[in-house]
């Protein structure tokens, strides 16, 4: 801040700021003893002698009017015995930031897309729509104000997100299909290089599950091993086995309980691994998934049977007989919490807990359907099936955007959180980059996994690719895999046990009605026509 | 198999030379020779707290693909306000007993927030400590009833009327409301007087009895009497905006407006049914509100009496006291049903209703100046204090706190709408005679609509469609 008059005694080597410099122009007349006392001890330093001078002169000339950034007020600062800004300013180049004509004035304009990512659809054109009431019509707009305001904000913010996604670059004739991960591991820092590494299990094929939050991961062999630990630190949460064959593994709502399907019912386990509940009811799973904002545990039958188990009541919500066939191939929709499943006769249907018949039913191959994934936005879905076809499927207009052929059927295959396409052909585990929207030639990264790959899952929030094969289980790094800024409010890495507590009590109390969920997420915002014809019908009825 | 084994270790040492470089700076080196690869790694500093001291550190996200199914997630946390507001919905906050006869008028002061007069029905004037829950002071102001209090911003005192056909002038300097003892100044008038209302800028008192009358403290005489008919008038109020303004209610079921300037009264409006009480928007300049005897509350636009801008319904016996808030969005409504009522001033039907079994007929009721609290003044001698919003935390809010509180009434009013929010909302218990009288004349209304319609439609030659409004009006005169 503007320092006393004892600072004349302040070394000459000290650096004051423009700032400061500027502060004393606003609140302290300045006499010519005192700047001229100051000007001894200090260093000569160009600027600040002139503005000495300037000062100086400007006082000998009270009605001076310098023609530089001329402000009103400009003659009502010359009343009292300070210099007037706008004159000094003219003298000196160098500090001359304030008055002067701000080249880009107002705000930073927002790129398009940002902004575009941000909306969350059209404004409503008010002067046509038919409002009548012109009061109502200004509170509407007022409203339009207020969400465009928000939108600007939200976008505007991202300038404080604090990480930048990962990349890969290859050297230049190089294409980054021909990197391996050994030397993507050479070449990155000590503790990305420790998340590539390969654990060499004998208990059957594995199927892999990675908790919401990116943090623990949770192996499931199908000789009976079961196993959930911290993959970053390797430090073993719990380690079993249980002695029937595991056909699917998947965590709960947090690192506190996870779901087994074994050879006739669905376990759940404690994070020590103590079996805390047996479920008659799910028998047979294949596939198991969880819907972490309606706390419901997805999972498909042997016999066809689609089942939504609400794990916070423990009540069964809902258990549709499909009759399609076994279902071994299922997803989830992150976007509105619909489940896809794939069929043997090269159909997609996609469920929900309030229907007992499809919501949509898609025929996406000619041959059976071997894997389906939804990216996380819900807007694009690949489906693979035996013969080879790679097809990459827009979920508003269900129309077909890329059809690729593949080397040989593609068993699995999952988005990660930046819409990177994970594929695993028989050993080989391909990652596409941009698939949905460019017809791409060649994949961004291949890595050949000792055996046939069994399980394929993106660690949510880091630059990893889970694989588990039949010998074990294998960690890949795939740069730019990962969302990069995550929000702590709905998964955070960083939890720490109260934190962990605190979450999840709210989002229990926040956990959606099994109801609500529709094909389009937005529907509740909309206006129920048909009760509002009928209620003003009503009201009618008698009116005169 | 040695040579094997060496060649292997040897092939680890060297692996484990090479993990242990720091090869950031090399590969991200300027040249194109060379892969640049970047694996997203966070700093755990950057994202956990330092001591246990400390906040936890909640970096966000606000990109939409990070925050799906936003309709419904939103619609739980509406679903989840809605209901707590009800169950903090606890108004009643506390009863003022003390009163050996009926409270009849309620008056407030704008310099003490904290203070409430009370008139009785055998003369008694109080001076209450809400905040303390107790009496300040008490004298005997008349002999009969005290008709009504008004508080003079003017001249800082207060004027009460009684039975005894005085004016008496009251002023309390003491900080501790203790020398209410002896009035200021009495005005000896010869006849009835049943409401006061003193000028907002100017030593000038309006009363009403027998006819309208305009004094000054220091005369004994009124300086203007304004007569319309033979008929008395029942309150009298001065309007605080549009400061010459008067309105009053008479008995022979109209509301007339006066202009203190003028010398003949400027208009009046004959309704089916008298009103009891008037009272003016405090920020509009222009809209009064009268209690009427048909169950309902009328809002008038002054400028325009033909036809009334509002018409509240809900109570279900006469409309006995109307006050307003001032902040002039809402206004409390006393009734002879037993009930006192919230309504907002541009909708028809009430916000919440007040109830107790031991409330027992309504005669005023007032809204306390920092629009926080409601008094109600009954037959049997207390006086109730209630919330204006009865989910409101009374005490200190913190920031937090009160942010989530102001989410949450956003969210309420942003799904209002929808059947089970507007029906958790709406649902008030009500005593069981007001559940059966509203029935009761729901069905009668229905009836009568439905009759109304059906001669409509079989008759040939029709009389005039009037709209429910303005049924209520018989004339305008001027």
């Amino acid at each position: 801040m503007s320092s006393p008059k004892g600072s004349e005694k302040k070394p000459a080597s000290e650096v004051r700021s423009t700032a400061t410099q500027n502060l004393k122009k606003k609140f302290k007349p300045p006499k010519d003893e005192h700047l001229l006392r100051k000007t001894k001890n200090k260093k000569p330093n160009n600027t600040f002698t002139k503005k000495a001078e300037g000062r100086v002169v400007k006082r000998q000339l009270p009605k001076f009017k310098s023609s530089h950034g001329k402000t009103p007020n400009s003659g009502a600062v010359q009343k009292f015995s300070r210099p007037p800004k706008t004159g000094q300013k003219g003298k000196e180049g160098a500090q001359d930031d304030q008055t002067e004509e701000d080249p880009f004035p107002g705000d930073a304009p927002i790129p398009h897309a940002r902004l575009q990512k941000h909306k969350r659809g059209k404004a409503e054109d008010l002067d046509k729509n038919g409002v009548t009431f012109l009061s109502n019509r200004i509170h509407l707009k007022k409203k339009e104000k207020l969400v465009k305001y928000a939108v600007n904000l939200a976008a505007r913010s991202e300038i404080l997100l604090p990480e930048e996604t990962g990349f890969l670059e290859p050297a230049k004739g190089d294409c980054t299909s021909e990197i391996t991960q050994v030397q993507i591991k050479s070449s990155v820092d000590i503790t990305s290089a420790t998340k590539q590494f390969d654990l060499s299990m004998q208990f059957g094929p594995y199927a892999i599950n990675y908790l919401r939050n990116g943090r623990k991961m949770l192996i499931g062999g199908r000789m009976g091993h079961v196993a959930a630990f911290d993959w970053v630190t390797k430090q073993l949460t719990c380690e079993m086995n249980v002695m029937e064959s595991v056909h699917d593994v998947a965590w709960l709502h947090n690192e506190t309980l996870f779901a087994v399907a074994q050879k006739e019912w669905t376990y759940i386990y404690d994070n020590q691994g103590i079996e805390v509940h047996c479920i008659k009811k799910l028998n047979n799973v294949l596939r198991m998934e969880f819907l972490p904002y309606h706390f419901l545990l997805a999972t498909t039958n042997d016999s066809g049977t689609l089942s939504w188990l609400d794990v916070s009541m423990g009540k069964m919500v809902k258990r549709t007989h499909t009759h399609l066939g076994r279902l071994d191939v299922l997803c989830h929709n992150p976007r509105n919490a619909v489940l896809c499943c794939g069929h043997s006769k090269g159909t997609v249907s996609m469920w929900t807990p309030n229907f007992v018949s499809p919501v949509v039913k898609m025929l996406c191959h000619t041959q059976p359907v071997r894997s389906v994934a939804v990216d996380q936005s819900g807007v694009y879905m690949a489906t693979s099936s035996i013969d080879c076809s790679l097809k990459i499927w827009d979920l508003r207009t269900y129309n077909c955007l890329q059809s690729y052929k593949l080397g040989c059927g593609a068993s699995n295959i999952t988005f990660s959180q930046r819409g990177l396409l994970a594929v695993s052909m028989g050993n080989i585990v391909e990652v596409y980059k941009d698939i949905c929207t460019e017809t791409i030639h060649k994949p961004y990264l291949k890595h050949f996994v000792g055996s046939s790959v069994s399980g394929l899952k993106f660690c949510p929030y880091e630059d990893v690719l889970g694989v588990g094969h039949a010998r074990g289980m294998c960690s890949m790094l795939v740069p730019g895999a990962g969302e990069p800024n995550f929000d702590a409010l709905e998964s955070n890495p960083f939890q720490t046990k109260s934190q962990r507590r605190e979450t999840e009590v709210k989002s229990l109390l926040e956990k959606i009605q099994p109801e609500l969920i529709t094909l389009d997420p937005f529907e509740l915002g909309e206006v129920n026509r048909q009760s509002v014809i009928e209620k003003f019908e009503e009201k009618t009825r008698y009116m005169v | 198999m040695d040579k094997d084994m060496l060649k292997k270790q040897i092939e680890n040492m060297k692996f484990q030379a090479t993990m242990e470089r720091w090869p950031l700076s090399k590969s991200i080196a300027a040249d194109d020779s060379k892969m640049k690869v970047k694996v997203l790694v966070r700093n755990p500093d950057d994202y956990l707290r330092e001591t246990k001291r400390d906040i936890h550190k909640l970096p966000r996200n606000y990109d939409p693909a990070l925050h799906p199914l936003e309709a419904p997630r939103e619609y739980t946390r509406a679903l989840n306000a809605v209901k707590l507001e009800r169950v903090f919905a606890l108004p009643f906050i506390g009863c003022l007993d003390g009163h050996r006869d009926g409270l009849s008028c309620l008056g407030k002061t704008p310099d003490h927030l904290s203070w409430l007069y009370s008139g009785a029905c055998d003369g008694e004037l109080k001076l209450w400590d809400v905040a303390k829950r107790r009496v300040l002071c008490t004298v005997q102001a008349h002999d009969g009833f005290v008709r009504a209090i008004a508080y003079s911003q003017e001249s800082s005192s207060l004027y009460t009327v009684g039975d005894d056909k005085l004016i008496k002038q009251w002023k309390s300097e003491a900080e501790d409301g203790s020398d209410l003892k002896a009035p200021v100044n009495t005005i000896l008038t010869g006849g009835m007087l049943t409401g006061i209302s003193p000028h907002r800028s100017k030593p000038i008192l309006a009363t009403c009895g027998e006819a309208c009358n305009l004094w000054e403290p220091t005369r004994a005489q009124p300086i203007k009497t304004f007569q319309w008919g033979v008929d008395s008038l029942q309150s009298i109020k001065f309007n605080q905006v549009e400061e010459n303004i008067l309105a009053a209610c008479g008995s022979d079921r109209s509301i007339i407006l006066y202009d203190m300037r003028e010398s003949v009264p400027l208009r009046k409006v004959v309704l089916k049914m008298r009103s009891n009480s008037i009272c003016w928007n405090p920020m509009e300049a222009f809209i009064f509100t009268v209690a009427n005897e048909d169950y309902n509350l009328y809002t008038f636009d002054m400028r325009n009496l033909n036809s009334p801008l509002n018409v509240h319904s809900d109570h279900v016996s006469a409309v006995i006291d109307v006050d307003y808030s001032p902040t002039g969005k809402e206004f409390v409504s006393a009734s002879y049903d037993k009930t006192v009522r919230i309504y907002d001033a541009r909708q028809a039907h009430s916000r919440d209703i007040y109830h107790t079994k031991r409330m027992q007929r309504l005669t005023c009721a007032a809204w306390s100046l920092d629009d926080r609290f409601i008094f109600s003044g009954s037959d049997e001698m207390n006086i109730r204090i209630w919330k204006a919003r009865a989910a409101e935390k009374l005490g200190v809010v913190k920031p937090r706190e009160k942010t989530a509180l102001r989410v949450n009434a956003k969210l309420i009013e942003k799904f209002e709408h929808h059947p089970h929010i507007k029906k958790i909302q709406r649902h008030r218990h009500v005593p069981k005679h007001v559940y059966n009288a509203r029935n009761e004349l729901r069905s009668g209304r229905i009836a009568a609509r439905r009759k109304e319609f059906n001669v409509r439609t079989h008759t040939k030659r029709q009389k005039p469609i009037i709209s429910e409004k303005v049924k209520a009006i018989v004339s305008e005169q001027q």
